[in-house]
């Protein structure tokens, strides 16, 4: 952000002796920036509550990622068909890239990858709840492309133009990904419900166990989300998760539809006066339930995630010996 | 294909993250080779999903469990080798496979790369690396001859690509701090036993894995 608002907040300048003023300054700088839209980037002054925000949600985007990858891969060694296996694999390849271009975002805000991980590890950082659910047929793949993709696309597109630069620009090229994987998901579930009885019963089964999990990926009703007011103040985050998760159940109805799939809802309903479908209402316990690490897979996910990388301890140790060895070749290498 | 499946078994157990892109994107190119391969020869799916253990010719070196990373690298790198020379020979000639050989040389010339460089890191690393490292490097050396057997349709001669071989990853574990196993380099039945459908244990658990859900269906499309 090159601005008249944005030099004010530049880094070099001076930290005054008493403090108070100066951040006052910076503070009225920053929020006249983030009212006019601009960019915040890296080496701009802001306030230690904006980054601290955004280490958190970046951080637990990026752990998303990873451990998003475990329900998807649980499936490439029993792909039914060369080509769904191929497409499978290079998802799960996108899903370890979209990670590190988010580790990268959350390092600008000064905290290292090592440290989110073992942050990650430890239980204090959280990830989506969505992934602590199993994969338990090859119609969950497809589920999970259509609706769980579906409803992050629905989150992330305003993301794109959340108030920090590095998150946005990552949040561009990981939501052109995801709507290719989100059209991936819905045509796997397509030529399954177009398929053999069984296979149709395989991919209806998968959306009635998916539908909720993916409508409680918007995180808790307005009254009860308490960084939202915060973080929509501040820009990073521009609509409710009542709002996005309205928008994502009239995205989807239409959509079931034209699948020959049904939603698991008897309440879902087109309300003419409002302009939307009106919905049941979700079981909040099993939410709270699963965020405290009792959903059904919790303790399998993260003790996968502790091992992999407990196990390759001596590689990572290896490559740095290496580097260290061969500091003038090997470290560019490396 | 049987290679790739091994390497797709890695996702979500990698050391790094940039070795989870790495080991699905090597996959990825190995599956697109075999797919293209198979499709010579038949329906691709019916090719994968269908044949007993017994029909299957691949390499025994390849169907080998992955086992700490150090020995998926020494797989890899003795793999790679092989293929990057025998697709290099195979590009320049006018066989059947020259089309297939010429797109894929560069993609297994990266996989070599790669290999490499994990030998070297591994190799030239810590003692506890060097130590797998070169256990790896042993454990599966004796798999190793079956490469350089008779192929049918191939006109290649696999025994033409034995020195280079032996010259290259000599001198990639030589970097490494490490030596060529002093071992032979096929037992008494993997001289060309994969190339004849006798393969090891761990294969047909692989198979019975991959092939599951398409056989559970048969008839269905995907």
């Amino acid at each position: 952000m090159a601005t008249a608002a944005a030099q004010k907040t530049d880094h070099t300048a001076p930290y005054d002796g008493d403090g108070t003023a100066a951040t006052a300054e910076y503070e009225r700088a920053f929020d006249a920036a983030v009212a006019a839209d601009e960019r915040i980037e890296p080496r701009d002054w802001m306030p230690d509550a904006y980054r601290a925000t955004l280490v958190r949600q970046i951080a637990q985007h990026a752990h998303s990622e990873i451990i998003g990858m475990q329900p998807e891969a649980n499936w490439i060694t029993r792909a039914p068909s060369l080509r769904r296996k191929a497409i499978l694999m290079a998802k799960v390849q996108d899903e370890a890239g979209h990670g590190l271009y988010l580790y990268s975002a959350a390092e600008t805000l000064g905290t290292g990858r090592d440290e989110l991980l073992d942050k990650l590890h430890s239980g204090r950082q959280k990830y989506s709840s969505i992934f602590n659910y199993p994969t338990l047929t090859w119609a969950d793949v497809g589920a999970i492309g259509w609706l769980v993709d579906g409803a992050a696309i629905t989150n992330q597109v305003p993301l794109c133009r959340c108030s920090y630069g590095p998150y946005a620009r990552a949040m561009v090229r990981i939501c052109k990904e995801e709507s290719f994987h989100q059209r991936q998901g819905y045509e796997l579930l397509l030529a399954l419900s177009r398929g053999t009885p069984e296979q149709h019963a395989m991919a209806q089964d998968a959306v009635d166990r998916w539908w909720w999990p993916s409508l409680m990926m918007f995180g808790p009703p307005d009254d009860a989300s308490q960084h939202s007011a915060q973080s929509m103040a501040w820009k990073i985050k521009r609509h409710s998760n009542d709002e996005l998760r309205q928008r994502f159940v009239d995205i989807c109805v239409p959509q079931a539809e034209s699948l020959g799939l049904t939603l698991p809802d008897p309440d879902l309903k087109w309300n003419e006066e409002r302009g939307h479908y009106d919905f049941g209402p979700i079981d909040w316990t099993e939410f709270w339930e699963v965020l405290k690490g009792n959903g059904p897979c919790n303790e399998q996910r993260i003790t996968q995630r502790r091992r992999a990388h407990e196990e390759g301890a001596w590689v990572r140790e290896a490559a740095a010996a290496y580097a260290a060895k061969h500091s003038e070749t090997g470290a560019t290498r490396a | 294909m049987v290679l790739s499946h091994r390497l797709g078994e890695w996702a979500g157990h990698a050391p790094v993250l940039e070795e989870e892109v790495a080991f699905a994107n090597i996959a990825l190119d190995l599956l697109g080779q075999a797919r293209v391969l198979l499709s010579l020869a038949g329906d691709e799916d019916e090719l994968a999903y269908l044949r007993e253990e017994r029909a299957f010719r691949n390499l025994q070196l390849v169907e080998q469990p992955n086992g700490d990373f150090a020995h998926t690298i020494a797989r890899q790198l003795y793999f790679s080798t092989y293929q990057h020379l025998l697709y290099d020979r195979l590009a320049t000639g006018d066989g059947p496979f020259a089309p297939l050989a010429a797109k894929a040389v560069k993609e297994v010339a990266y996989h070599r790369d790669h290999a490499e460089q994990w030998t070297l890191r591994l190799g030239d690393g810590t003692d506890e690396s060097h130590a797998r490292m070169r256990r790896a490097c042993e454990a599966l050396w004796r798999f190793t001859g079956e490469m350089f057997q008779p192929v049918q349709g191939l006109d290649v001669d696999g025994e033409q690509l034995r020195p280079a071989w032996l010259e290259s990853v000599g001198e990639v574990l030589r970097r490494a701090t490490l030596t060529l196993p002093e071992g032979p380099q096929s037992g008494a039945w993997s001289a060309g036993a994969g190339r004849q459908g006798l393969h090891t244990e761990p294969f047909g658990r692989m198979l019975a894995e991959m092939q599951h859900l398409h056989r559970s269906h048969p008839g269905a499309s995907w």
